[in-house]
């Protein structure tokens, strides 16, 4: 059995335009079946990649955002959203879908994945982590 | 490769799953099904009708152990397991399942 390590996958690329967050989401969603310690984090222009009300159509590529909802599924519930990324683009955390995850100890209860940290403690977060990632 | 279906032509890739995933239609599950002499029951349709809603949701057909414990809780208990999963589909729940469903390969399925 391989040992856990706290794998990070960091986030800063619009979503559409290039293929990074969708790259990104693919690694990340087959981490979680290693049974590894995966936490996201969205800043610069990582952080369209959720927002609510998403829409394709004008550029006829899926719609993944629906995607980010099946993480709390995977057990993937730490989305760190750096603030400054979000004010820097006149969003703040409204904007930002809802992604949760359930608690099967507590009857499914559900609880939000997102977690609001400064440009400072973002950087203490990714110091503890064991393997980086940055699309 | 490719599945003819009530006259119709469907495009499948290399590996039998469905080329065009609007296309899928029950009776394409059951010819695929056909095709690997298997013979659907309501137990088997529980899962695609399960898989179909959670693709239309998440827009990602799911992994096994994420499959597993969503039936656990959508379907009860005792059919959360990989046991009961295999046995209605013993070529792997996500591949097999996925296929029937009209779904892509589940994503980290090898």
């Amino acid at each position: 059995m391989m040992a856990t390590k706290k794998f990070m996958f960091v986030n800063r690329k619009a979503p559409y335009g290039t293929s990074y967050a969708l790259e990104s989401l693919e690694v990340v969603l087959i981490s979680a079946a290693f049974d590894q310690e995966v936490s996201l984090a969205f800043l610069d222009d990582g952080v369209y990649q959720i927002t609510k009300g998403q829409d394709t159509t004008g550029i006829a590529q899926k719609n993944f955002s629906k995607a980010y909802k099946a993480l709390g599924d995977y057990d993937i519930n730490k989305l760190y959203v750096e603030e400054e990324s979000l004010s820097e683009r006149g969003l703040n955390k409204d904007d930002l879908m809802d992604l949760v995850w359930e608690d099967e100890d507590e009857d499914w209860a559900e609880k939000p994945s997102i977690i609001m940290v400064n440009r400072e403690q973002l950087s203490d977060v990714m110091a503890e982590q064991e393997v980086t990632l940055s699309f | 490769m490719a599945l003819e279906v009530d006259g119709q032509t469907i495009e499948l890739d290399e590996e039998g799953y469905l080329v065009d995933l609007s296309s899928w239609t029950p009776e394409i599950a059951k010819a695929l099904a056909d095709g690997e002499d298997v013979d659907l029951s309501d137990d088997h349709w529980d899962i695609i009708n399960f898989l179909r809603e959670y693709y239309e949701e998440y827009q990602i057909a799911p992994a096994v152990r994420v499959l597993t414990k969503a039936v656990g809780k959508r379907l009860g208990k005792d059919k959360g397991n990989s046991k009961y999963l295999y046995s209605l589909f013993p070529y792997g729940p996500g591949k097999q399942a996925c296929k029937y469903a009209g779904l892509p390969k589940p994503t980290g399925c090898v």
